[in-house]
């Protein structure tokens, strides 16, 4: 409960904030640099003088919309991959399975960074340096992290599939695709829901990581893992600068996984995660 | 048993070479190719860039491309960086040490907090101890470590000026120079290994807890053997057998965990290779040290199957 | 003196909805090499009779609120789960009811049995496989030098149900706990176990606490009788006079849903059920708890609860049927 508030709480904050907080991400105020939180700079000032607090709010935006897109794809291949290889009895469904295992054994962060490395170019030369960049985290993300909802679907599909009201819509003469979107889907919906949210976090915590390795988005974007990956040479002198951002990636980041420990709990759904 | 371990062997091998297939792929799919960019590049002398181009076979169909290059990987040929102007196996070789020592150091101190907080919290459901840990563990799994590496830095090397936040190649030998060195990786193996200690507590608590309400252990307490056998002897030795999948599955992340860590604390292992490469734009060591790190994967995962094996007596017959 | 005697024992176990009274002030009472069968439907508090006497119920939830359990002449009911461990194996051995589940699947069965051995007594690592191996033998294993050293897995159910009996007979104890220790195993494996376990009491001379729902097997190895209904002992007697004699309507119900292949066709009569199913035991309702389901019952029945008296010697039965006679 408390998580989900906190967690309201940050999404409205990101939303609403650059209405209330009307001050320019990008002003620079060399003389007014590495300032400590003040009434002018709430969070204080990084070392152009820049305010932290209105560059958090933008950040936030594109660290949660990269967090939520990056589960819908993630969701939306794995739910597609999972109820193939459900509903397919034969070899197509273990060449899913074993696509699924390839993955899950893939290393994550070296590929991400190499997907990134080597694509980054051709996508910002389509669609703009920051378009490009997050269309190619979202997907990048999305796409490696699809694997246990598309375990979880399919483990729903296997179970589901030989129950009565499924038996009985197929007696009825439900085609495979109705049976499949009517009744199966709906099922499965509470462990993909609870995956998902998970993934979320998981999203959030590896754009942070990109942008805090260097490899995300432009410096002109501040997203909370790019204000950090600023910071961190300037501990000494400005530590509120890295701890605002940490601190938001942290209570974001703990608020989502509380949240899908909670949903996990209430629909009992511990025996198939 | 040693049948079980080939089989295991057998099994790694597709998965290896389905691994190679992806990034040779997602290499063959990048606009601009990186290997004509490579070639193309005006810091390469012509002689190199035409021998490059044959080596290569640029022109070649992909699937002869990628067994070309699969050969060329299995003999060791694993190209030149042009930045470090060395072999890249050699790089490679050079800084892998350092990346397992800490990545060992660190699973070894998760496994030393994970196992006795897991065990202890999950005989005593609920208590105060349990909460506690859970309430650390949660904490300690969304805390990304990129987070807990600056926190670290700022504790205890900015305001405390205890440790160094800049692992260096201490010169030297002797006590000192060990003692040096140790000091040096407290905080990079602290991050990375109480990152892993938080989720590998819920495995160890949770598989406990599966283990603790079965019929044998009700049997076994019948036997009147005490609390502390019954859980040693009984209920850790099945726990154990699941945890180990599941630790094998966060390999992946470990070496996420690693990346940044080693970026962070400027560890020279090759995960500040890879950060440091793609800087540089050098492909032939992202290709490799990508590849590198597919290969430890597998690599433990083959360990955690041994292991199991060992573990359940079950699976060896099987 | 009786080996074991339980009274008043009340085991509540505490959930969600409520405190379920599983055990509500039973008294039974065990000789020394005595056969006695405690009867009753699944979820009548058999299983959490016995396991409370060497208090191997899950506490928490469960918690012996109430009564005494002597155990020649000292009462276990206080004593701490460390306590008891002097007494489990070495004084009171227990069999569970699922073979395929009681043992530990990654130890050897000689492992498992040896470490009681070892447990309870002064004996090298030597000797209690020999000891093992002897029990091995006793029980009817074949090659058990050799299958000593095998896992469950490699098993049969039978087969691991005789390891089971080995493992709760290895240190002699006096008293021999079963539960429903046939229950999960086929038919023909039944009466092997059952004669196994008749054999290894008279050898050893231990008194057999029985628990089963299947009045067949009672008949053919009890000499005394306990019939629990709803966490309450409803009646008790020795075999012959149950059988007999039985005269608590829930018991007449049990006996009559036994398939009798004796009769011939003419003689047959339906096979009777007992309508409904055991109450749920959170604030049971006043009054008999087999009301509901009694074909006598009376308006007393429901106001006021029956208890134990003698009907005869050595037969005590709990119902307000001829209460008035």
């Amino acid at each position: 409960m408390v998580s989900a508030v906190l967690l309201l709480l940050l999404i409205a904050a990101v939303v609403i904030g650059p209405f209330i907080w009307r001050v320019s991400i990008s002003d620079i105020d060399v003389v007014a640099g590495m300032q400590g939180p003040s009434v002018a700079h709430p969070f204080g000032t990084d070392d152009l003088g820049q305010d932290l607090l209105a560059r958090m709010i933008y950040g936030g935006r594109i660290s949660l919309a990269v967090g939520l897109a990056a589960m819908l794809v993630s969701v939306f291949v794995g739910t597609l991959i999972g109820a193939l290889a459900g509903m397919s009895r034969g070899p197509l469904g273990y060449a899913l399975m074993w696509l699924t295992d390839l993955f899950l054994s893939l290393p994550q962060l070296p590929l991400l960074l190499m997907l990134i490395y080597l694509f980054r170019d051709g996508l910002k030369a389509m669609f703009g340096p920051e378009g490009g960049i997050f269309i190619l985290i979202v997907l990048v993300i999305g796409g490696l992290r699809w694997m246990p909802v598309a375990r979880l679907v399919r483990a729903q599909f296997l179970s589901l599939r030989e129950k009565e009201f499924v038996e009985a819509a197929r007696a009825l003469g439900a085609s495979p695709v109705r049976q499949v979107v009517r009744h199966i889907l709906p099922n499965a919906l509470g462990p993909v829901i609870i995956a998902g949210t998970i993934d979320v976090a998981a999203a959030i915590i590896a754009e942070s990581t990109l942008s805090f390795l260097g490899l995300g988005f432009p410096p002109d974007t501040p997203t909370w893992g790019r204000i950090l990956y600023d910071a961190k040479d300037f501990l000494d002198i400005g530590p509120h600068w890295a701890l605002f951002p940490g601190g938001a990636i942290f209570i974001a980041v703990v608020a989502i996984n509380f949240i899908g420990d909670g949903l996990r709990d209430a629909l009992d759904a511990r025996k198939v995660i | 048993m040693s049948q079980y371990i080939l089989r295991r062997l057998m099994i790694a091998i597709p998965s290896l070479l389905g691994i190679s297939v992806v990034l040779f792929v997602v290499l063959a799919l990048a606009p601009g190719d990186p290997f004509s960019e490579l070639a193309t590049n005006p810091n390469v002398p012509p002689e190199v860039q035409a021998a490059l181009r044959t080596k290569f076979g640029l022109d070649d169909p992909i699937y002869l491309r990628y067994l070309h290059w699969l050969a060329a990987m299995a003999q060791g040929d694993w190209g030149f960086s042009f930045v470090s102007r060395i072999n890249v196996d050699t790089l490679i070789l050079q800084r892998l040490p350092t990346t397992l020592y800490v990545i060992g150091s660190a699973q070894l101190l998760a496994l030393l907090i994970a196992i006795p907080v897991g065990v202890y919290a999950a005989t005593r459901p609920y208590s105060l101890f349990d909460q506690l840990a859970n309430t650390f563990a949660f904490i300690g799994f969304s805390l990304p470590t990129f987070f807990t590496g600056i926190l670290f830095i700022l504790v205890f090397s900015v305001k405390l000026d205890w440790l160094p936040f800049v692992y260096t190649d201490v010169p030297g030998s002797g006590i000192p120079w060990l003692l040096e060195m140790i000091r040096q990786a407290i905080m990079p193996v602290m991050v990375l290994g109480l990152f892993q200690a938080a989720s590998m507590t819920r495995f160890v608590r949770s598989a406990m807890l599966d283990v603790i309400r079965l019929d044998y252990v009700t049997a076994a307490r019948a036997k009147g053997l005490g609390q502390a056998k019954v859980i040693v002897k009984h209920v850790m030795r099945n726990a154990m057998i699941p945890v180990v999948t599941l630790i094998a599955l966060q390999m992946p992340a470990v070496f996420g965990g690693a990346i940044v860590t080693e970026q962070i604390f400027r560890i020279p292992g090759i995960g500040s290779l890879l950060i440091s490469s793609i800087l540089a734009n050098d492909t032939p060591v992202v290709m490799a040290v990508t590849f590198v790190f597919a290969c430890l994967v597998v690599l433990f995962n083959l360990i955690a199957d041994v292991l199991y094996g060992w573990l359940d007596p079950r699976i060896s017959f099987r | 003196m009786a080996l074991l005697d339980i009274k008043g024992l009340k085991t509540h176990f505490t959930t969600d909805d409520g405190i379920v009274q599983a055990v509500d002030g039973v008294d039974i009472s065990i000789n020394r090499g005595e056969t006695l069968c405690v009867v009753g439907e699944s979820g009548c508090g058999k299983t959490v009779t016995a396991m409370s006497i060497l208090k191997l119920i899950a506490m928490p939830p469960g918690k012996i609120v109430a009564g005494e359990i002597i155990f020649e002449g000292r009462d276990l009911a206080p004593l701490t789960s460390h306590q008891l461990d002097e007494i489990r194996a070495k004084e009171i051995g227990f069999i569970f009811q699922e073979p395929m589940t009681s043992l530990n699947p990654v130890l050897t069965i000689g492992e498992q049995i040896a470490e009681s051995l070892r447990r309870h007594e002064a004996v090298t690592r030597k000797q209690a496989l020999e000891r093992t191996i002897e029990m091995l033998q006793l029980v009817q294993i074949p090659n058990a030098a050799g299958r000593v050293h095998h896992y469950p897995h490699q098993f049969s159910g039978g087969m691991r149900q005789r390891v089971m009996i080995a493992m709760a007979l290895a240190c002699r104890p006096k008293l021999v706990i079963a539960d429903e220790p046939t229950t999960a195993l086929d038919v023909t494996i039944q009466a092997q176990i059952l004669d196994l376990l008749q054999d290894m009491k008279e050898r050893l001379g231990m008194a057999v606490m029985l628990i089963t729902h299947a009045m067949g097997v009672v008949a053919e190895t009890a000499q005394r009788v306990v019939v629990m209904y709803a966490g309450k002992v409803v009646e008790e007697a020795p075999v012959d006079e149950l059988f007999g004699n039985p005269s608590h309507p829930y018991t007449q119900g049990l006996i009559r849903s036994i398939p009798r292949i004796d009769l011939d066709a003419e003689h047959k009569t339906r096979l009777e059920a007992i309508g409904g199913s055991v109450p749920i035991l959170i604030n049971p309702p006043p009054g008999c708890r087999f009301a509901s389901r009694c074909k006598h019952a009376m308006s007393i029945c429901t106001k006021q609860e029956p208890q134990l008296r003698e009907i005869a010697p050595g037969h005590r039965m709990a119902c307000h049927l001829g209460d008035a006679s």
